[in-house]
């Protein structure tokens, strides 16, 4: 069993914060993050992908097609984006790091071969990064 | 159970092309990668060791034999080498990260006491790895 992880690097803009929520809620919860102004970072998001090598070809996927996979359906839509106005995955989702990893994972489970994608994970700075798995429902 | 990880770099060369496959084929599969050309990377290696320490000396392993079986089984078969032509290990196969993980991880599986190595981690790029466990 064999695990090949790419790393991507993208830009983008979010506000963690909850339309429902009042702003001193959002405060409270979210800190310096919940200014309604933005603020951005330099994200790299890790995709693993788990399973058997291909003998003929010795890989476990042809990277180039994960590569367009990730393009397409991650990278285009997010950099130097604002995530939480411009995606709609992000209307009523805080784009925090967690659920940023969840996106990515929904965003790339179908375009691979069943079972292969393993984990996604998010840095957001150096310091804070998530690591989703996929729950039952979205595997 | 404890885990101890040691790092090593070294630099290699390879082409990925099977030459039993048409121009098309090996296209289709390697993409831009693959060619006839040659071309090199600097290679990333993290070997992980897992199991109980040795309650005299506080250590799992020793680490300067650990560095030498690594150097001897690892250092010397690939350091500063052609991959496909140098190397025993891929006259049949492609000398994929996948490939080369897997035979890194059999030559220090053998040479290593036990069931002590747990997994290798390697890096042909600072944006590609792959890891093969026991």
């Amino acid at each position: 069993m064999l695990t090949l992880t790419r790393r991507y690097r993208f830009s983008a803009v979010h506000v963690l914060a909850r339309s429902d929520w009042t702003d001193a809620m959002n405060r409270e919860t979210y800190g310096k993050c919940a200014n309604p102004a933005g603020h951005g970072h330099n994200y790299a998001i890790e995709v693993s992908l788990r399973g058997a090598v291909e003998p003929e070809s010795g890989m476990l996927a042809p990277l180039e097609e994960i590569d367009r996979a990730v393009q397409a359906r991650v990278l285009d839509r997010v950099h130097h984006r604002h995530l939480n106005r411009d995606l709609p995955e992000f209307e009523r989702v805080v784009p925090t790091a967690e659920n940023i990893a969840r996106f990515v994972w929904r965003a790339l489970v179908d375009a691979l071969p069943k079972g292969a994608l393993h984990r996604v994970r998010v840095v957001e700075t150096p310091k804070n990064s998530a690591a989703y798995c996929g729950e039952p429902e979205d595997r | 159970m404890l885990e101890l990880t040691r790092k090593m770099d070294f630099s290699a060369s390879h082409r990925l092309w099977r030459g039993d496959w048409s121009e098309e084929r090996n296209r289709s599969v390697y993409g831009s990668a693959a060619g006839e050309r040659v071309f090199g990377h600097n290679y990333s290696l993290e070997v992980t060791l897992a199991g109980e320490l040795d309650p005299e000396t506080g250590m799992l392993i020793d680490l300067s034999e650990l560095k030498q079986i690594i150097e001897r089984e690892v250092g010397e078969r690939f350091d500063h080498r052609n991959l496909n032509e140098d190397t025993p290990f891929f006259r049949d196969r492609a000398p994929t990260a996948e490939n080369l993980a897997s035979s890194i991880f059999d030559l220090l599986d053998a040479a290593l006491p036990g069931e002590l190595l747990k997994r290798v981690r390697l890096a042909p790029t600072e944006d590609l790895w792959v890891e093969v466990s026991r």
